[in-house]
């Protein structure tokens, strides 16, 4: 350090920041770069932004990572099957290398797939990471959102980006089944024929939409281009036009926190994206891709060599959409043949059009639109940036449990045959319960659930009160036995007690203070009511006071009537 | 007895305990289980003893002269593959009732006596025959099998021969580890659910073919991994489900535990 400088140090007050030590030579030239760049272009605020932006650590933020990068991994594989793949439904006889299909008749779309996984190097691995990181997207994409959900994040002011993953979601469906039904497979090939009578199942326009999308009755030549533009151009410029949007509300919003000392709606805990998680979410990219290639490597999807070219006679056994569109496939099953009716000579197929047209639109429209629900009902108009511990929410809870329900027992209704085979039962028997259970387990579980979080609420004021069950018997010299519970520490207790729990809505009279009734009085019964349904029953945080109260009562047992402490123990095994 | 009363709370105790109780039970069931009634014959004369063995075995439900009862159906004219790929794959004798014979790995009889009983139900009345050397040795084309698989079978029994649902519990059943001769048998004599394919309808060539195709996709190696059975995307979502996101969701944990 030159004589000059540590004079102007000497000049620094204290406490002013010092300077740091001369850049390296490298980190010069990186500089230069980068003022270089903002200097034309002006990006340094908003990498600055970027860079400097903070998140917090949880494995659970993950989850839609996961999904971003299974997108990604399908863009990157898809690049590469686009170099061979063949959109055309001409028909050729098969001359490659897999041999029991040799001189058979079928599209170059099949053929081309077939010289993908067996004439072009490394094929086959691709295809099979392309389809399994697919399937990777919209199960990650999936549980992201059961995240999102039951932790509340969806609030305030979120709701935008809600909606955009909700179409995120059904986008990635629609994605998903243009994608397997693009190599002309026996099993494509039938899941095509069924989209096709979805369809027409469309009451007035549906056999022209199915007209102009075939190009003509089905099969013809066109869908298979027509799917391959919407797969490859039309659906993956929207998916990442949708995405980017989703990406910067996350960055505009903030990530939001899990509750716990020090988390407040103003701040955010964590570390930020510049260098901590550049590492640590560039590192989640390389596992990711390495475990869906290591799947890929060593587990089949789609064998599209066993299910032969697509012929629209037959017809194989166990023919099942990807599992995303299994939902509506397992509605299809399981709505009655009644259903079907006839009307002035035109015939009205409810049992189609209800579970494999409607279905996706509506279950994706109440989804989209829970957020304005659940504010609606509540009234909370306050931002929200630390999440709700799901306990916490019992009525959110539990219908978000209810709506999974409903979505599983469809699901594994759209696998009743290989239900039925592999546990040796009757169909008949298995549709007819998953029509049952349809209506009756979300009802159970939602119930269920409810009571579980209560419980669970209750488990927390109980160890918040009374401290935590040490194990530890205490006999004293009167022979009396007592357990000691240990004092939660405030960090421990801080996620126990901090949290709200609303009153419902009070039942207005409807009518104002002159006794004249209000215009709107319907509407506030309404609403009441709904609040009634979702703050009813539920378990309110431990207040200061009722924690020195209880901590006041505590030390007296301890010291003085250990003979009470005593009997509460027995008394509260009693409750439990 | 003290040293065993200081280990009764060890953790392999309940395993152990379990192990016994079940042992003691599957013995003692070992030594109850009713066993099958066994005609011994050897007389010269087939029809004759396939009628005795026949009239030990089978009358029960399919009558005294193979007429039929209320519990089973006539035999007359179902010929001797009938008997042969019943019989022959564990089918018959029926070992419970239920909506479908199963197929069973234990053969109750000797090949001998099962063409003895092929041979008393074939001169009832004609039917199809067992299929002989030189048929079963015709050579297949394994393309043309696999297209007339796909047209006539995969519908029951999967495209890959794995198996399907039928309605009522019933099923097709898989076709891995068939012989040839049970496959051809099924085929001309349509046991219990399956139609029969006469000669009009599959040649004895596409036969040949469909077998030389099963035998195929049997023995082939798995190119692309794990098959998860060749059930269709409903292993590989279940996988997915299970084993995918158990993977991802372990590794996004042990990410979140590492030190920023």
């Amino acid at each position: 350090m030159s004589t000059a400088a540590s004079a102007r140090a000497a000049d620094l007050r204290a406490g002013d920041p010092k300077s740091s030590a001369p850049a390296s030579a490298s980190a010069k030239k990186a500089g230069a770069v980068a003022s270089w760049v903002d200097e034309r272009t002006g990006i340094a605020k908003g990498a600055s932004f970027m860079l400097k932006k903070v998140f917090p650590d949880h494995w659970s933020f993950m989850l839609g990572e996961v999904a971003m990068y299974s997108m990604i991994i399908c863009l990157l594989t898809g690049v590469f099957l686009s170099l061979w793949f063949i959109p055309s439904a001409g028909q050729i006889p098969y001359e490659g290398s897999y041999l029991p299909l040799k001189g058979i008749t079928m599209s170059e779309a099949y053929s081309s797939t077939l010289a993908i996984s067996f004439d072009v190097r490394g094929g086959l691995l691709i295809r099979q990471i392309h389809h399994w990181a697919a399937l990777m997207f919209v199960v990650s994409l999936s549980v992201h959102m059961f995240r999102v959900f039951f932790t509340g994040a969806f609030r305030k002011p979120r709701e935008i980006n809600w909606v955009i993953g909700t179409l995120l979601s059904m986008l990635a469906l629609i994605e998903g089944f243009a994608g397997y039904s693009l190599p002309d497979d026996l099993l494509s090939g039938t899941g095509l024929r069924a989209a096709e009578g979805f369809i027409r199942s469309v009451p007035v326009i549906g056999s022209y939409v199915s007209y102009m999308m075939f190009g003509g009755a089905f099969p013809g030549e066109a869908i298979i281009p027509r799917l391959y533009a919407v797969h490859v151009l039309l659906l993956p410029a929207v998916l990442i036009g949708l995405f980017t949007a989703h990406i910067i509300l996350v960055m505009v919003h903030k990530h939001t926190q899990y509750p716990g000392p020090g988390r407040t709606n103003e701040n955010v805990v964590g570390f930020p994206l510049m260098p901590v998680y550049t590492a640590k979410a560039g590192g989640f990219f390389f596992l990711v891709f390495g475990l869906l290639s290591l799947v890929s490597a060593l587990v089949t999807i789609n064998p599209i060599w066993a299910y032969g070219p697509y012929d629209p006679s037959p017809v194989t056994a166990g023919s099942q959409p990807d599992w995303y569109m299994g939902f509506a496939d397992g509605a299809l099953r399981l709505l009655p043949g009644w259903l079907e009716f006839e009307i002035f000579g035109y015939t009205l197929s409810l049992n189609v059009f209800l579970g494999a047209v409607l279905l996706i639109p509506l279950m994706y429209t109440i989804t989209g639109a829970y957020p304005f629900l659940e504010r609606w009902i509540t009234g909370d108009n306050r931002e929200h940036h630390v999440l709700d511990r799901p306990r916490n929410v019992p009525t959110r809870t539990a219908l978000g449990v209810a709506a999974i329900t409903a979505y599983l027992v469809l699901m594994f209704a759209a696998g009743n045959d290989i239900i039925a085979i592999r546990l040796q039962m009757s169909i008949n028997d298995i549709t007819r319960a998953f029509q049952v259970l349809f209506f009756v387990a979300p009802i159970l579980t939602f119930w269920v659930t409810r009571r579980i979080c209560l419980s669970l609420q209750r488990h927390d004021r109980d160890k918040v009160l009374h401290g935590r069950e040490s194990g530890t018997l205490v006999r004293t010299p009167e022979g009396q036995y007592y357990e000691v519970h240990e004092e939660l520490n405030e960090y421990d207790r801080w996620k126990l007690v901090g949290f709200e729990s609303p009153a419902p809505l009070a039942l207005p009279s409807g009518k104002d203070a002159n006794g004249v009734a209000s215009k709107d009085a319907k509407k506030e019964i309404r609403r009441a009511k709904w609040s009634n349904f979702f703050f009813k029953s539920r378990v309110e945080p431990v207040t200061p006071a009722e924690l020195a109260t209880a901590h006041h009562h505590g030390e007296h047992e301890a010291i003085e009537t250990p003979a009470g402490a005593g009997a509460q123990a027995i008394k509260q095994a009693k409750q439990d | 007895m003290n040293a065993l009363a200081a280990r009764r709370r060890h953790p392999a105790a309940i395993a152990l305990l379990l192990f016994l109780g079940l042992a003691l039970v599957g013995a003692t069931y070992s030594l109850f289980a009713p066993k099958p009634a066994q005609a011994a014959v050897a007389t010269a004369d087939k029809v004759a003893d396939g009628k005795a063995l026949f009239q030990a075995n089978c009358a029960t439900c399919h009558g005294i002269s193979a007429e039929g009862t209320k519990s089973g159906p006539t035999l007359i004219g179902v010929g001797a593959a009938a008997v042969d790929f019943q019989v022959g794959t564990g089918r018959m004798p029926l070992s419970a009732p239920n909506v479908q014979a199963p197929r069973i790995e234990q053969i109750k009889y000797s090949q001998e006596q099962i063409d003895a009983m092929s041979a008393f139900v074939a001169s009832l009345a004609p039917g199809p025959a067992i299929p002989d050397q030189a048929t079963l040795e015709t050579e297949g084309d394994v393309a043309l099998g696999g297209e007339l698989f796909r047209v006539n079978c995969a519908m029951c029994h999967n495209f890959a021969g794995s198996g399907g649902a039928l309605t009522r519990g019933k099923y097709a059943p898989a076709l891995y580890g068939v012989e040839a001769k049970h496959i051809y048998e099924a085929m001309v004599t349509g046991p219990q659910s399956m139609p029969v394919f006469d000669d009009k309808n599959i040649d004895a060539k596409g036969k040949a073919s469909i077998i030389s195709y099963l035998r195929t996709v049997e023995t082939q190696a798995n190119v692309g991994g794990m098959n998860l059975g060749n059930m269709g995307p409903v292993s590989e979502g279940m996988f997915i489900w299970i084993f995918g996101l158990a993977l991802m969701i372990g590794t996004a944990y042990w990410l979140g535990q590492k030190a920023a």
